[in-house]
């Protein structure tokens, strides 16, 4: 090849890099800095009357319900998060790197506990292991003969909580590490053993350090996610008499408001997140942990031999645990009169359906809104999130590191307080978006920017920047180089983007609900109301006709070739 | 309160020049053909409500079964909350709703106080509420009643075991049984934590909240967890909702304690700034009329202050139950101290 300078008639256009930075910087810091602004405004205003004062975080240091919901929802996170990370590794290298029977089924499934709502995981375990109507006590007692009253398990606790969160988050580490495991060339690990390197010691030396950025940006997600989840601790942790932060500030907005001191309330877990973003970076940081050269081998698979049935019992626990049982809970209180009767010929029934379907007036528009904003927000944050990712990783633009953290930094917004943000940023004159579809659509984003964001630039920094300098020498653009090379590489990473915004849009239920009116209902706000009344069989209905629509969304995605079906299919 | 938190927004909305006080109630209205032909091209109406979502939407489907022309569209969430929504939605200029019903009395004083409310007097309120179940200035009345009671699941529970007094709850034989609604959620509990505190003092819920209860959010829940055989024993709650799966077959019974029972009263009103004004009409005075009221009871369970309707021979008539009433006036201040102790005492 000659190449002693660039031919010009390769270089098509101009670089759009600066306009596409600034553009983004502006979208991005609209998104994210003008409810920030609100909340940090709100914080040191007096509820009262107005005007500067520091009463809020005086009343949020001396207020001991305030620090308990702190003190529970960081230790229930923590617990989430190892839970999550202790189940979803093992699992992941299973699925990933060994023989395993079922391999590909096992990660549908998975996705499947990823695409159920949390909160309709938590109604799940309700109908499961209430202590004294849960289906799993009411067994136990018959089994041992046991008084009205002994239990086995009970879902209103604080490690029922941990758990139930656990069991809908632990698909986050899960994909990613499983993904990561799936780009661990075989080169790496064939050096290891032609070098003497025996098999533990391989997936000690090679493997796990290959992962491990991967494992920890799930397990972090899984603690953010926990930590500012609103839907199952609502729904568990009232009953079982105790707040974390979220419900505690949600209950700050209720007659009379204290929006003042629940904007106080919610500066510390931006705090915190802030923090265990930048330890994440600096554990990555260390090391450069780029292995895909875009031409990686398939990955070795490892024999199970003796141990396959352990393996296939441990995933058959989780998988019961996460699906199966939740599913069948809610598809039997979805036909059945009420939660506490036995699965008999006569206790079928359908009205709940006929109730949900044809009497409930809120449905219909609840379901057309859902769809239409889960679609619209998967389009616009995945699209935002790979240009930002690239334009981060490769920090083609001084600076651009700066739109990484604007488009991360919603992850330490609880949606509740953001959607109080947007209230006050958009509900005024200039704007008059309070009451229309399109501040939820300003919320969704912002809420799911940052998991299209970790997404798309773990996926980023999997591909080796060296391809798009090899096509920026040969003269290409940045965005030919981007479209050509970058683009195929990662087809698969943004469909799953895709879903994963789609399916976290349509359950989100913390901002929402301070943002919807009568006519921009959402069928997670539907769900909570109803929740909230006792009509699990209702609940149940909906949360079938959510879950089909999801899976139905993912499974398509799976499918076209165009979106990447064919590499998720090739790769078994 | 809503208009100094959203100050801002509400200057900004022009809502600061609202009047305050209405001289007297406006003359009483009837269905008229106008009024109908009116509500039919407006061709809808929105209904904020706090009543079971069930309830709701037979009495919509009554009312659709008359107009069919009006779709009637049911928003129902717990009493707080649906104040907590109008609240969030005049502050910010956003009119969704036409009328408007919660079981807590103290909103409506506040919505009349913000000039929120159009007065209207249906001539059936006119000539058949009594008159302290109105406002005097005609901006809401008295649409339902309900009583926040004490029930058990007659399976679970032997009748010679039940409580027959609220101060019987703190037997260590209930722990871990009961279940319980909560006052930040449901105005019917926020009513009856009034009352029963000043009844009995804050000692009582302090005890009670030792017991180990399941705490739930709406008063329409509480019946449901009986259904379920979560709990046995319900410490407040709806006694419609027991009323409705009682006719289901569920076993469970009502207890009236000696002390009294709080009664909530759910108000109506029509909001000013209505996007269907005409069906809001149309639709508040169906309300009030006998066969609506007559089908909240039949159906719904719930009381009536309209003097013709029958109700079920097998309920206790509420004239042979003693009631705890509230006054909203002097609940107001209380607000923030029930939610308080509450949670100090319940943990939420």
């Amino acid at each position: 090849m000659t190449s002693n300078a660039p031919a010009l008639g390769l270089r098509r256009g101009i670089d759009l890099s600066w306009p596409t930075f600034a553009l983004l910087s502006l979208v991005l810091g609209v998104l994210v800095i003008l409810p920030l602004f609100w909340l940090v405004y709100y914080s040191f205003r007096n509820d009262a009357g107005g005007g500067f004062t520091f009463d809020n975080f005086v009343a949020l240091v001396a207020d001991p319900t305030l620090l308990r919901a702190y003190g529970l929802a960081i230790g229930m996170s923590l617990g989430v998060g190892i839970l999550a990370c202790v189940v979803a590794t093992p699992m992941a290298w299973l699925v990933s790197r060994t023989d395993l029977p079922g391999r590909r089924l096992i990660r549908i499934m998975v996705t499947a506990s990823f695409v159920t709502p949390p909160f309709l995981g938590a109604i799940a375990y309700e109908i499961i292991a209430a202590p004294n109507s849960g289906i799993v006590n009411v067994i136990y007692r018959s089994i041992f003969g046991l008084e009205r009253g002994a239990y086995l398990v009970n879902i209103y606790t604080f490690t029922g909580l941990v758990f139930a969160i656990a069991c809908f988050t632990f698909p986050y580490v899960f994909t990613l590490v499983a993904n990561a495991l799936d780009r661990v060339p075989s080169d790496l690990e064939d050096a290891s053993s032609i070098l003497g390197g025996k098999a533990m010691t391989t997936l000690r030396k090679v493997t796990i350090p290959l992962v491990l950025p991967a494992m920890l940006a799930g397990t972090l997600i899984a603690i953010l996610q926990a930590l500012t989840m609103f839907g199952s601790p609502a729904i568990l942790a009232l009953p079982a008499g105790f707040h974390v932060i979220t419900t505690k500030i949600w209950s700050l907005f209720q007659f009379p408001p204290r929006l003042g001191l629940a904007a106080a309330a919610a500066l510390p877990l931006l705090i915190i997140t802030v923090i265990l973003l930048r330890t994440q970076k600096q554990i990555l940081g260390r090391k450069g942990y780029t292995v895909l050269g875009g031409k990686s081998g398939t990955p070795r698979i490892v024999a199970l031999g003796p141990w396959k049935w352990p393996a296939i019992a441990f995933v058959f626990a989780v998988l019961s645990l996460t699906f199966i049982f939740p599913y069948a809970a809610i598809i039997k209180t979805a036909f059945t009169t009420t939660v506490g009767d036995s699965l008999t010929f006569e206790n079928l029934t359908l009205r709940h359906w006929n109730f949900v379907l044809f009497e409930f007036s809120a449905t219909q528009l609840a379901l057309r809104n859902t769809f239409l904003l889960g679609f619209l927000t998967a389009t616009i944050v995945t699209a935002i999130a790979v240009i930002v990712s690239y334009l981060v990783t490769r920090r083609s633009v001084p600076g651009s590191g700066f739109l990484g953290v604007l488009a991360t930094a919603p992850v330490a917004i609880p949606g509740i307080v953001l959607g109080v943000g947007l209230f006050l940023s958009y509900a005024n004159p200039t704007f008059q978006l309070y009451g229309t579809l399109w501040i939820l659509l300003i919320a969704f984003m912002t809420i799911e920017m940052p998991a299209g964001y970790q997404q798309m630039s773990s996926a980023f920094s999997g591909v080796h920047p060296e391809l798009e300098e090899a096509g920026r020498i040969m003269g290409a653009s940045r965005l030919r180089t981007l479209w050509d090379i970058t683009a195929p590489l990662l087809r698969t990473s943004v469909v799953a983007a895709w879903c994963f915004v789609f399916v976290g849009t349509i359950r989100e239920l913390s901002a929402t609900i301070l943002l919807t009116t009568a006519n921009t209902k959402l069928v997670s706000v539907i769900i909570y109301d109803l929740n909230e009344s006792g009509d699990l069989g209702a609940i149940c209905v909906l949360g079938i006709i959510l879950l089909a629509a999801s899976f139905a969304v993912v499974f398509v995605a799976n499918r076209v070739p165009v979106l990447g079906g064919s590499q998720m299919n090739a790769r078994g | 309160m809503w208009t100094k938190t959203f100050g801002a927004a509400i200057l900004a909305a022009g809502l600061s020049a609202s009047s305050l006080a209405m001289a007297e109630a406006p003359a009483p209205y009837q269905i008229t053909p106008e009024l109908e032909a009116a509500a039919k091209a407006e061709g809808k109406v929105i209904f904020y409500t706090a009543t079971d979502v069930t309830v709701a939407e037979k009495l919509a489907e009554l009312f659709k079964s008359k107009y069919p022309e009006i779709a009637v569209q049911v928003e129902r969430a717990g009493s707080e909350r649906v104040f907590q929504r109008i609240g969030q939605e005049y502050s910010s200029g956003i009119y969704g709703a036409d009328v408007i019903e919660t079981s807590d009395a103290v909103h409506f004083q506040y919505f009349k106080r913000e000039g929120w409310l159009e007065p209207m007097v249906p001539q059936e309120v006119a000539d058949k509420w009594p008159a302290d179940e109105k406002d005097p200035d005609g901006n809401f009345a008295a649409y339902r009643a309900h009583l926040s009671v004490l029930a058990y699941r007659s399976d679970l529970l032997p009748e010679a075991d039940a409580p027959k007094t609220w101060t019987d709850l703190l037997d260590p034989k209930y722990k871990d049984r009961m279940v319980k609604a909560h006052p930040g959620y449901s105005g019917t509990v926020m009513t009856s934590t009034f009352v029963l505190s000043e009844l009995l003092g804050w000692e009582f819920f302090e005890k009670l909240g030792g017991q180990g209860v399941m705490q739930v959010q709406s008063s329409t829940e509480p019946p449901k967890k009986l259904a379920q055989g979560e709990r046995s024993l319900q410490v407040d709650g709806n006694e419609y909702n027991v009323f409705r799966l009682q006719e289901e077959g569920v076993p469970i019974k009502i207890v009236y304690p000696a002390e009294g029972t709080p009664l909530a009263v759910g108000n109506a009103a029509v909001l000013k700034q209505a996007p269907s004004p005409n069906a809001a009409k149309l639709f508040y005075a169906f309300l009030f009329s006998q066969e609506a009221q007559q089908l909240n009871s039949d159906f719904g369970g719930l009381r009536s202050f309209h003097p013709d309707v029958k109700e079920k021979a097998n309920r206790t008539p509420i004239a042979d139950i003693k009631l705890l009433h509230s006054d909203p006036a002097k609940l107001e201040p209380e607000i923030q101290t029930i939610k308080t102790n509450y949670e100090q005492y319940f943990g939420t």
